[in-house]
């Protein structure tokens, strides 16, 4: 496991970083990238904190080898910001104050964003389902809930 | 007006430094410094920067007491700037705990807003030649009502300079009846950088030359290290150093996963004791141990009265260890340089924390700089000051900055638990159903166990291997023992452990949930035996006008139809409702909550479908943050309710993910409606805790009201309501 030299698309821009090509690809984003949004959670596939879009599908990015990624985009929470324009997933979450800490925000905003761009006018069902994978300790769930349902509006146009 | 300072000049003068009180043990809780200077600088941009001992856990308490400052200074609210929670820079204010925040540094800094105002105005009457009677403040600026042209920003009145003075305390505050920045629905001010991924928390802490570190902790607390193979990670990459005191394990490397990999690799062999209860003798052992008793209550002639009682009623209820289960695992940064220790830490308690650091490294308190980063939700106190343990005993072993991250089975295993506790009851009810004779007692550990000691942390405890006492006095298992109830004949008796079988301190509420769900359950039960409304039956023994209207309020929200519990139908999806009340330790906010919900008589399975709250916490400061506070609080205990316990046996704790520790999903979390009762002349009383209390009772008193079967037990799992349906 010695550190070697890998291409990764971040955020719509090329990255030559060193790294072993087992390492997870969440130290790699955060410590030789530098970049915040996602977070160790618990390093097991079960709570959501680790979130990246690989392509448009959202991955747990604790235990994901960075040797897999190959020419996929990766998108992290900081990538969402268009010309310092927020996405609108990220406006609803102000919006709609929906954290507590905080922590978990991360997989929430990537879930949803993946949620809505497959599907732009989902069910609640759908909606629960589809974050189910994302834990939220604080209790944000019902504020998340509506944020989802106003970033729907926004992506669609309606406000 | 006293206008003197300690120098005895008046007015302005050069800033000195902060903590102009010095580095002094603050009470729990109270401030102890009256300088001015601590509390507030105006800035020569016109803003103000604002010092509260207190740190953000995730509340939202940094833009409430912005919020406070602002209204009282008269000054837009974007001007004000928090720091919170530095040993170099704010007033030490103890820990942040107890929902005291509003209450303690609120105030604090609503005084010292409010002086900070009335010696500013005082500058510009003479300033503008001027009476006070004359002059108005509107965002920073003084003027002449009558000539508005005529007029000094606050920062030309300072013009860079410290107030130099005391908090006389004498200063008239503003009238609630004027606030237009408190009481309202201010957004937060972290929300967007958290949105946007900005650094925001403690894992986002990064210094130059930085190290990371991970820990090898023994399977259980009482293990003791045999061996341990350093040539199992010779050539582990980048691998800096095993370091190894008693049994305090770590390896330290220069990328995040290589620590990650040595740590898992490297080979150590323990020998595991039991030193705890199995599982299944946990309430039998709280029960047995010798104890420390305290009376609460003890009014009228109990012992008569529950003789001559026509029903005699008796129940037991009990609560298991439950984790704090931060999303984020615990992390600290920590840089022990031969002059100077500076600690980053998500802890509740800088001041507290730095000196106990301070003897872990044997050397003078002021030699520590704690600087308070937030970390993910708390609750109480995870693992958070531990972690800043390890990180300085990392640093010290390096001599370099070492960011030490927690796995998610260290969070679990080592974080101190909510304390289990045995909770019986004992009623007597007279032959036209009324309550004549009450009798409480409860079990319970300490539920505080701060870190004053060394020896109270996790690495303490591992290095001197010493799992010395946790507990130098008990506190919390008394919050809400006592109800606000008028019964005739009562007596609550709190039976303090001298220790925990499960390392445990402060969980949100300390007792105060466990203790509500049992006088809360079993007031339903007393209705139930009295074929009385349990809104009815509780209105009977409450006087207090406001307690009264909040109970109406959460029964008028939820539709609550007044009859008995349990009409003894029994549909295969069976539904109910439950009630339950509660004022926060005593005389803080009070709470009234309904729970609708369904249980599946086949398999057992809970599903709560509404969750209905009545609010009363005095002044609001800011309706919307109250109203997350409420709805965390509510979705938090329930899955506390329904789903957590923590499980264990003789050798280890044996939860130790998110599958052996399930917490409550977006699919299991029901609607939450909430009533806000805004009180702008009573003092404002936190939020933190409150409505976090009467959860656990409204929903085993709904499981009650839908199937006829009694929950005493938490969690409330299918297994456990199955076997209740019987």
């Amino acid at each position: 496991m010695m550190p070697g030299e890998i291409v990764l698309t971040v955020n719509g821009k090329l990255h030559t970083v060193q790294a072993a090509p087992e390492s997870p690809l969440l130290y790699v984003l955060r410590n030789e990238l530098g970049l915040n949004g996602p977070h160790y959670g618990c390093g097991g596939e079960k709570c959501g904190a680790c979130m990246v879009l690989v392509g448009a599908e959202p991955r747990l990015s604790c235990h994901l080898p960075v040797s897999e990624i190959g020419r996929a985009r990766i998108t992290t929470l900081e990538g969402l910001i268009e010309e310092g324009e927020l996405h609108p997933v990220q406006r609803a979450f102000i919006e709609e104050q929906a954290t507590q800490c905080g922590y978990c925000v991360n997989g929430m905003i990537i879930t949803t964003a993946a949620l809505l761009w497959k599907n732009p006018h989902p069910t609640d069902e759908q909606i629960r389902t589809a974050l189910d994978g994302n834990l939220c300790r604080c209790g944000a769930h019902l504020r998340i809930l509506r944020a989802v349902r106003r970033a729907e509006k926004l992506m669609s146009g309606e406000v | 007006m006293a206008k003197q300072d300690r120098q005895g000049n008046s007015g302005g003068g050069p800033r000195t430094g902060r903590r102009g009180s010095g580095r002094r043990e603050a009470s729990w809780g109270q401030p102890l410094t009256n300088w001015l200077d601590d509390w507030l600088a105006i800035e020569p941009d016109g803003t103000v920067t604002t010092f509260s001992g207190k740190v953000e856990l995730g509340t939202g308490v940094r833009t409430a007491l912005a919020q406070i400052v602002a209204e009282e200074l008269g000054v837009p609210l974007e001007r004000v700037h928090m720091v919170m929670g530095d040993t170099e820079r704010t007033p030490d204010e103890g820990y942040t705990a107890g929902s005291m925040t509003i209450s303690t540094s609120g105030v604090a800094l609503r005084i010292a807003a409010a002086e900070a105002r009335r010696i500013l105005l005082e500058m510009a009457a003479e300033r503008l030649e001027a009476r006070l009677d004359e002059l108005a403040v509107q965002d920073g600026v003084i003027s002449l009502i009558r000539h508005p042209e005529r007029k000094i920003t606050y920062a030309g009145l300072m013009g860079g300079k410290a107030f130099n003075l005391e908090i006389t305390g004498n200063t008239l505050l503003k009238d609630p009846k004027t606030y237009t920045i408190v009481g309202t629905s201010t957004p937060r001010e972290d929300i967007p950088r958290k949105v946007a991924g900005q650094p925001s928390f403690i894992q986002d802490v990064r210094l130059p030359g930085m190290l990371h570190g991970r820990l090898v902790r023994p399977p259980g607390a009482g293990a003791e290290l045999i061996s341990i193979d350093e040539s199992s990670v010779a050539d582990s990459p980048g691998l800096v150093k095993v370091v190894q005191r008693g049994n305090f394990i770590a390896v330290i490397a220069e990328r995040e996963e290589q620590a990650i990999l040595a740590a898992q690799r490297l080979k150590v062999e323990w020998r595991e004791r039991a030193t705890m209860p199995p599982m299944r003798d946990l309430y039998t052992t709280l029960r047995s141990r010798p104890t420390q008793d305290s009376p609460l209550v003890e009014q009228g002639d109990y012992e008569t009265a529950f003789k001559q009682a026509a029903r005699q009623l008796h129940a037991t209820y009990y609560q298991p260890y439950h984790a704090h289960a931060s999303i984020g695992p615990s992390c600290a940064v920590a840089d022990v340089k031969e002059d100077q220790i500076t600690v980053w830490a998500s802890t509740p308690g800088p001041y507290p924390l730095s000196g106990t650091l301070a003897q872990l490294l044997d050397v003078p308190a002021e030699k520590v700089h704690l600087i308070h980063v937030e970390g993910a939700g708390s609750y109480g106190q995870n693992g958070s000051d531990d972690a800043a343990a390890d990180a300085v005993l990392l640093s010290q072993a390096v001599g370099r900055p070492v960011r030490v991250q927690w796995s998610r089975q260290d969070e679990f295993v080592w974080e101190p638990k909510a304390p289990a506790m045995v909770m019986e009851m004992h009623g007597g009810l007279d032959a036209q159903g009324n309550v004549v004779a009450w009798d409480y007692h409860v079990w319970s550990p300490s539920h505080v166990a701060r870190a004053r000691s060394p020896e109270q942390l996790v690495a303490g405890q591992l290095l001197s291997g010493q799992a010395a006492s946790q507990f130098g006095f008990s506190f919390g298992a008394e919050r809400n023992a006592p109800t606000n109830y008028s019964f005739p004949n009562q007596r609550v008796t709190v039976h303090y452990l001298a220790d925990s079988p499960l390392r445990a301190s402060s969980f949100r509420s300390l007792g105060g949930a466990e203790n509500t769900f049992a006088n809360e359950s079993f007031m339903d039960e007393l209705a139930a035996a009295a074929g009385a409304d349990a809104l009815e039956f509780r209105l009977r023994y409450l006087p207090d006008a406001r307690a009264r209207e909040v109970l109406k309020a959460a029964a008028g929200k939820a539709g609550w139809e007044r009859r008995p519990s349990w009409q003894g139908k029994k549909d295969e999806i069976a539904e109910g409702r439950g009630l339950a009340f509660a004022w926060y330790e005593n005389d803080q906010a009070i709470v009234a909550c309904v729970a609708h919900l369904q249980v599946d008589l086949t398999s057992g399975a809970v599903r709560v479908k509404r969750m209905v709250i009545a609010h009363d916490c005095g002044l609001i400061i800011n309706p919307d943050g109250l109203k997350n506070q409420i709805e965390g609080n509510v979705i938090q205990s329930l899955s506390r309710a329904l789903k957590e316990e923590v499980q264990f046996d003789e050798r280890r704790v044996t939860s130790v993910d998110w599958d052996s520790y399930p917490i409550l999903t977006f699919s299991e979390v029901p609607e939450v409606e909430i009533v806000l009762i805004n009180r702008p002349d009573q003092p404002a009383s936190g939020a933190g805790e409150p409505s976090t209390i009467t959860t656990a009772a409204a929903v085993a008193n709904a499981i009650f009201d839908a199937t006829g079967a009694r929950l005493r037990q938490i969690p409330f799992t299918p297994g456990r309501v199955k076997a209740a349906l019987g």
